[in-house]
């Protein structure tokens, strides 16, 4: 079993929960991605700007690739600068189309292996994406990249805040899809606005596409109709806010949460860090705490703190005070890898 | 000719040893260094061709913009600034 653990000072690689040597010791990587024979990884040098690196040797040596790079900004055109500020999320389609989601909220794709990439355009000039803001960033960002496994057309974005965004069309055309999600940090009429929502991360049923879940700003949403529409799971417990979800790859019912007492208190409830586990779509939820810290802990997982891997059975569970645990049993109980690493993240299974 | 010098952190990340290069403004000698070792120039400058917001420039010990003239003996610095840290 093999884990990617992306971190504020470097990338970790973890055999069967030991970790090899670090990658880019010192330097931010933002997200990795394990592709066929390939890792990937996206460096955010603090001076020198993003980096993107690949090995086809599992890390023995990595070279530079090409870094996706925003057109000319018109000089009539607003507020946000057309510069690549970070790659948030990594995805690769089977085909083996590189897919990079991106801060200013900017969605990048490469059919070469990240020799180049192409900034999906249709997306990038849709006048809502003037209404977008920063969630935990200066300009608004895209973290979730969900592939539908049946058709890899079919593409589902999470943007902090610019709600959920679909195409069915291999980017051709998108549609907004967060309706139903709900924005307390807005104004009463721009509340339900879907186009101004920020789910902090959207995870798809590998095995039932149509189900996709959220942990979102202000709550836990579920679709059941291919993120046509979203409902609120309120008996998320104990908290309901957080920024990281997982969902089994074969049962649509079962997700994982790692709730934090509320946005302006971002760390766990009463000091005991958690996992949130609902195995009947939301209905009620088990509070997993077994293995993990249960007093004076103020982990907070980030979006991509969470991961299940491709069997269902193993979670990997990565914080920004440097935590990391594994459970081999859908979260039953934890084992501790590290309290020490630098701040997480991003944890990955790469098998 | 003016010479250039980069930061050892960048060297780090990318070949770069110092380096005469001709040119009479910063942005001219930094774009000779740059048609010389192209994948310098995505450390410094951004896709819009602007000079990165945590990277300083020094011409003879003075803080400078791309577009400050530089004169035959000058020296370049291209450095970090720490706000980037």
């Amino acid at each position: 079993m093999k884990l990617l653990v992306a971190t504020r000072k470097g990338l970790f690689v973890l055999n069967q929960s030991k970790i090899e040597k670090p990658h880019f010791l010192g330097d931010p990587v933002t997200a990795a991605l394990r592709e066929k024979g390939d890792l990937y990884a996206a460096l955010n040098l603090g001076h020198f700007g993003v980096k993107m690196r690949r090995s086809s040797n599992d890390g023995a040596t990595w070279e530079e690739i090409a870094v996706p790079a925003y057109p000319p900004q018109p000089k009539a055109d607003e507020k946000t600068p057309w510069k690549l500020v970070q790659v948030w999320a990594l995805e690769a389609d089977p085909a083996g189309t590189l897919w990079a989601g991106t801060i200013p909220g900017g969605l990048f794709r490469s059919s070469d292996r990240g020799a180049s990439w192409a900034l999906v355009e249709s997306l990038w000039r849709r006048p809502e994406r003037a209404e977008w803001f920063g969630g935990g960033y200066d300009h608004p960002g895209i973290h979730s990249i969900c592939i539908d496994p049946r058709d890899s057309r079919r593409i589902t974005l999470g943007i902090s805040c610019g709600g959920a965004w679909q195409t069915r069309d291999n980017g051709e055309t998108w549609n907004i899809a967060s309706h139903g999600m709900y924005a307390e940090f807005m104004p009463p009429e721009r509340r339900n606005d879907p186009n101004i929502q920020d789910p902090h991360r959207i995870v798809q049923c590998a095995s039932r596409p149509d189900v996709l879940w959220a942990q979102h700003h202000n709550g836990v949403f579920r679709s059941t109709d291919g993120s046509k529409s979203w409902q609120e799971v309120t008996a998320i417990k104990p908290s309901k806010f957080g920024f990281a979800v997982a969902v089994h790859p074969h049962d649509a019912d079962t997700a994982w949460f790692v709730p934090a007492v509320k946005d302006e208190c971002r760390v766990p409830v009463d000091g005991k860090l958690v996992v949130a586990r609902t195995r009947d779509a939301g209905k009620s939820f088990q509070v997993l705490g077994k293995g993990l810290p249960q007093q004076h802990a103020y982990d907070l997982a980030y979006r991509h703190g969470l991961a299940v891997d491709a069997s269902g059975k193993h979670l990997a569970l990565g914080s920004t005070t440097g935590g990391l645990w594994i459970s081999e049993n859908q979260g039953d109980s934890w084992e501790c890898l590290s309290t020490q690493l630098p701040p997480i993240y991003c944890v990955r299974f790469a098998d | 000719m003016p010479r250039v010098v980069f930061t050892s952190n960048l060297q780090r990340h990318v070949s770069c040893p110092a380096r005469d290069a001709a040119g009479e403004t910063v942005s001219a000698v930094l774009q000779e260094v740059f048609d010389q070792e192209p994948q310098i120039r995505g450390y410094v400058l951004d896709e819009q061709g602007e000079l990165r917001k945590h990277v300083f420039i020094f011409v003879d010990g003075q803080r400078a913009r791309l577009s400050n003239p530089v004169g035959e003996e000058s020296e370049i610095y291209v450095l970090q600034a720490l706000t980037g840290g």
